[in-house]
């Protein structure tokens, strides 16, 4: 019996071929596209973002209108520990998935206890009021200013330069780590326990599921590796805007991972792509109508893709075989 | 402190009757269909953009222009009802979410590209300009207007939900929807007609709404917020518990924004989650 759970797990886990050549490919824009190397490391960001709300989101069924607050919590975070202590990278990151697992750790006591509607609202609410509570301290975090020319120091001797070299190296390596570690998580018993709880919340504990236990677990989690996100996000471009926790970024990283879709881990990585280069496409336009097509979009993939771009696609690939 | 009191009072009462005229019609949907329609003030902003329109345009007198405004919101909500989210009555909250959320984007967009995205203003006939001054508290005659007709639409509500056959309709489905279609009641039918009639409302609301928040094509997230803030708190499918939400809400605001206003909308957000945290299903929910 035990050896046929760990065939399960190892089967599950094993390395494919197109996960190599999709992380090979990951390296090609310092080859091909030079120019667009900060364009790439915001999609890294962006990335590691929705790959954090697809913990939550995709594998455990926690619909979260308001995960920007770990991702802003990390992002002033590492901004506030530059200005005042210390321009190192690496302990800046440390710090911020410390502040934002602590605020993680604090609100999944409440988000837990929830579901449906009363769960939207609690993280919209969350959301909005740690946006407010950001905007109303000023004296700290600069309101609606934000924080300006946050200087990092140099990674291991090499600096942060306007080719954004360095940041894409940096924020790709970041979302690599990471991916590992999600990667982990969702390949492990406590993964499978957690895929349990977004498909019968009640059939778990009956089966010996600690599921509240877990749900925090998971939370905590998502929201250290968001808060990850943020600080990378300031320190590849030097500055906090109030804008990292607005409803507008837990909206974005929302498509982004429906789009690509949700409870896949390459979802949020694929989202993040198309969403960023379309968006960078049409960066002349109006923001007013670019969301014309986001709205659209969403409309589209509701009604004609309910699992987004990669589920289509694996459906395709099932249909021809 | 105390002669502003008044003030705040009743421009905060006169702000919370606009929130439940505004709100009323997704609790009553939300509790029948368990619909999460976040786009019910996009409907609103119909409303709001079809009284601009025949006021500024048409020169039509701006009471005339209401029931436009209410006509034109309902009639859109039936057309949205029966193509695209009837299909979605099934499916997860975070696919109805997802949806409705795209039909946000989609309206603010559409309306900033016809009407740009300039606050809008109608102009109101002379007698609801101007204000009246009773011991040292201003009540602005619009605002009297905005609050008469609010409650004479309560009740009118009331009325139909609580004496009417339609109404006992309704509230069998609010109730136990399965048990409804059981007895013969056509729920779809039943439904189609008050999510009409709340679009309707929310249309007007939203019409109503110009002269005391403005109009400009953001409105249908800014405003989507409140509403949500009303309907969670006050419990979904009551309509006691929308007006109770909406009038608490209503003055607790606007007591914010003239007492503390550095603390801008905070101190409703914290409200909002102590009061989700204590009762998950609103102050007078049932389910």
């Amino acid at each position: 019996m035990i050896t046929a759970a760990s065939d399960f797990f190892q089967r599950q886990a094993r390395v494919r071929p197109l996960e190599i050549a999709f992380w090979l490919a990951t390296l090609l824009p310092f080859v091909v596209a030079p120019a667009y190397l900060s364009l790439a490391s915001q999609i890294a960001i962006t990335a590691l973002f929705a790959l954090s709300l697809d913990l939550i989101l995709g594998y455990t069924g926690i619909v979260s209108l308001g995960h920007a607050a770990y991702f802003g919590c990390g992002a002033y975070a590492a901004g506030l520990l530059a200005r005042h202590y210390t321009a190192e990278p690496l302990i800046g990151l440390v710090a911020a998935a410390i502040a934002a697992g602590l605020l993680g750790y604090a609100t999944s006591h409440i988000i837990v206890r929830f579901r449906h509607l009363a769960l939207i609202m609690l993280t919209l609410g969350l959301g909005l009021l740690v946006h407010e509570a950001a905007n109303s301290a000023s004296a700290l975090t600069g309101g609606t200013d934000g924080l300006q020319g946050v200087k990092m120091a140099a990674l291991f001797g090499f600096k942060f330069d306007l080719y954004g070299r360095t940041a894409y190296a940096y924020s790709l390596a970041v979302l690599f780590l990471v991916f590992l570690v999600a990667r982990r998580v969702i390949h492990s018993p406590f993964g499978l326990a957690l895929r349990g709880i977004r498909e019968n919340a009640l059939r778990m504990p009956a089966i010996g599921a600690p599921s509240l236990a877990h749900l925090r677990k998971v939370y905590t989690i998502a929201a250290v590796m968001a808060g990850v996100a943020g600080a990378l996000l300031t320190q590849t471009t030097s500055t906090v805007s109030l804008e990292v926790l607005s409803f507008g970024r837990s909206a974005d990283v929302l498509v982004i991972l429906i789009l690509g879709g949700a409870g896949r881990l390459y979802g949020g990585i694929v989202g993040a792509i198309i969403y960023m280069v379309a968006r960078d496409q049409v960066s002349g336009m109006n923001p007013q109508y670019w969301y014309f097509w986001i709205g659209l979009l969403l409309v589209a993939v509701v009604m004609f893709l309910p699992n987004g771009i990669l589920g289509g696609l694996s459906a395709l690939h099932k249909k021809s075989q | 402190m105390l002669s502003s009191l008044g003030g705040v009072l009743f421009d905060g009462f006169a702000y919370g009757m606009l929130l439940f005229l505004l709100s009323v019609g997704l609790s009553v949907t939300l509790g029948m269909m368990n619909f999460v329609n976040l786009a019910h003030c996009s409907f609103a902003m119909v409303g709001g953009y079809t009284t601009v329109t025949l006021v500024n345009q048409l020169g039509w007198p701006f009471l005339a222009s209401l029931p436009a405004a209410f006509a034109s919101a309902a009639v859109l909500s039936i057309v949205f009802e029966r193509v695209l989210f009837r299909r979605l009555y099934k499916a997860s909250d975070l696919d109805q979410c997802l949806l409705t959320i795209g039909v946000v984007f989609i309206s603010i967009a559409a309306f900033a590209w016809f009407y740009t995205t300039e606050q809008q203003s109608a102009r109101v006939p002379a007698w609801l300009q101007g204000s009246l001054q009773v011991g040292g508290v201003t009540f602005a005659y619009y605002r009297i207007f905005l609050i008469v007709v609010s409650l004479a639409i309560s009740g009118a509500l009331i009325f139909l939900l609580e004496r009417t056959r339609f109404g006992a309709q309704v509230r069998a489905a609010v109730d136990n929807q399965r048990m409804a279609r059981g007895l013969g009641i056509d729920v779809d039918r039943a439904f189609m007609i008050t999510f009409a009639l709340g679009g309707g409302l929310a249309g007007l609301g939203g019409a109503l709404a110009i002269q005391v928040v403005g109009l400009d094509p953001t409105f249908a997230l800014t405003y989507l917020v409140y509403v949500l803030i009303v309907v969670s708190v006050g419990g979904l499918g009551s309509i006691g518990g929308s007006f109770a939400a909406a009038v608490v809400l209503g003055i607790s605001d606007m007591a914010g924004k003239y007492y503390v206003p550095w603390l801008g909308a905070f101190l409703i957000y914290l409200v909002m989650v102590g009061l989700l945290m204590w009762r998950p299903l609103g102050l007078f929910g049932k389910r």
